[in-house]
């Protein structure tokens, strides 16, 4: 396991980060989803030991606790650019090639000209998606084994998002690598995520593989009463609406088996939000 | 090789992977011994995720086509007529099903439907 999140626990004087658990193994990608606020940047700050928590242990490439070798190991992207913004991208090589031992200064002048990051131009002048680039550029060039990014593709087209995924495709190809994204763009983490996590207020619903998650769960769509009638050892939650009502099933061949005559839906990861986070929603 | 995988379709990634590289074993594109993309190289092209193919990998050696071989990769398997046999079975079977589920919405009858089918046979 590259990552191993165990049972995190942290008060807050408004919030209650509860016993948190997940793990991340080599050569795969992570998506952590959640409402703003769930959770998702403490743990991963908890994580970086950016803060502490009350109880429960972060392991780092096998081992408790991160330590100043780990960290040079982590490339970090958080959605503030970090840097001076009157540093030009030369500048910010520099000074990079200075905070980490395994700085690759050829690994990041090739990832500006992919990325085509221009020089001798101000990092305040630089557009969201180029300063996004850029972090990503960084975090990529110092030999890391984790990467750590909080919403790395918010704000970004969809052209720039597909340059990136393909990028943390390529990250992880070596089979040792691995990436912990916690992310809105779902659509994006149901093609490339190899896991989800989703966290809610501050607890993990669930931790699962994706392709498991995506083809395992459904959505069934009927009239009120129908729904209501499904054994409830397979529905995870029940929203009624006005014209009908939706049901979170886990267990799509069993549902399909026993209720082939109910419309089921393929999952998609916003849906199942929505059905496990908002309030008005039936949980089981 | 040519993967065409569907986003929408109710079918598994996974699965449309693992159809579509049977039958290129079947067809003869791939041949014995072949060795197939890593599933890392097919999860990058393909733009999805590595969990994806490695199901379609392990579904593929599950089934007999392929051989995983820790640390060089994975080749297609010798041929197993059995299997190749067994395999298209499967497919008839399939096409079977689905015509007998239209001749039944169309009310044609099991004698119709083995009148027809022995006509088809004989051209």
């Amino acid at each position: 396991m590259v990552l191993q999140v165990k049972e995190i626990h942290k008060q807050y004087p408004q919030f209650l980060l509860d016993k948190i658990s997940f793990e991340l193994p080599e050569g795969a990608i992570m998506g952590l989803i959640g409402e703003n606020g769930a959770g998702k940047s403490t743990t991963m700050r908890i994580i970086l030991g950016m803060a502490q928590a009350d109880s429960g242990s972060v392991s780092i490439f096998g081992h408790e606790g991160v330590t100043e070798q780990d960290r040079a190991q982590i490339g970090v992207v958080f959605d503030e650019l970090p840097f001076n913004q009157t540093l030009f991208v030369s500048h910010l090589g520099k000074v990079m090639q200075g905070i980490y031992p395994n700085w690759d200064q050829q690994a990041y002048e090739e990832y500006l000209v992919r990325f085509r990051l221009p020089d001798k131009k101000e990092l305040k002048d630089f557009s969201r998606g180029m300063k996004m680039k850029l972090s990503l550029a960084v975090a990529m060039s110092h030999h890391a084994r984790l990467l750590i990014l909080d919403e790395p593709t918010s704000g970004l087209d969809p052209v720039v998002r597909a340059e990136i995924l393909d990028l943390f495709l390529e990250f992880i190809s070596d089979g040792k690598r691995s990436i912990l994204v916690s992310s809105h763009m779902t659509g994006d983490l149901e093609r490339i995520a190899d896991y989800i996590t989703l966290i809610h207020q501050g607890r993990v619903m669930l931790s699962k593989n994706k392709d498991e998650l995506i083809y395992g769960y459904g959505i069934a769509r009927a009239d009120r009463q129908t729904l209501a009638a499904v054994d409830s050892s397979l529905v995870e939650a029940i929203q009624d609406g006005p014209y009908g009502s939706q049901a979170l099933i886990n267990d799509r061949v069993r549902f399909e088996r026993e209720y082939p005559d109910i419309l089921l839906d393929r999952l998609n990861l916003d849906e199942m939000m929505v059905m496990l986070c908002r309030n008005e929603v039936h949980r089981q | 090789m040519n993967l065409i995988i569907s986003n929408s379709s109710g079918h598994p990634i996974y699965e449309q992977i693992t159809d579509q590289i049977k039958a290129c074993i079947l067809s003869g594109e791939l041949s014995e011994g072949q060795a197939l993309p890593s599933m890392r190289a097919l999860a990058r092209d393909l733009h999805i995720s590595v969990i994806t193919t490695k199901r379609a990998y392990e579904d593929l050696e599950r089934d007999g086509f392929v051989v995983v071989v820790a640390g060089k990769g994975c080749f297609v398997a010798p041929r197993n007529l059995e299997l190749m046999r067994e395999e298209k079975r499967k497919q008839v079977e399939q096409i079977l099903e689905k015509a007998v589920e239209q001749a039944k919405a169309a009310s044609i009858s099991l004698e119709e439907l083995g009148e027809m089918l022995s006509l088809l046979y004989e051209d």
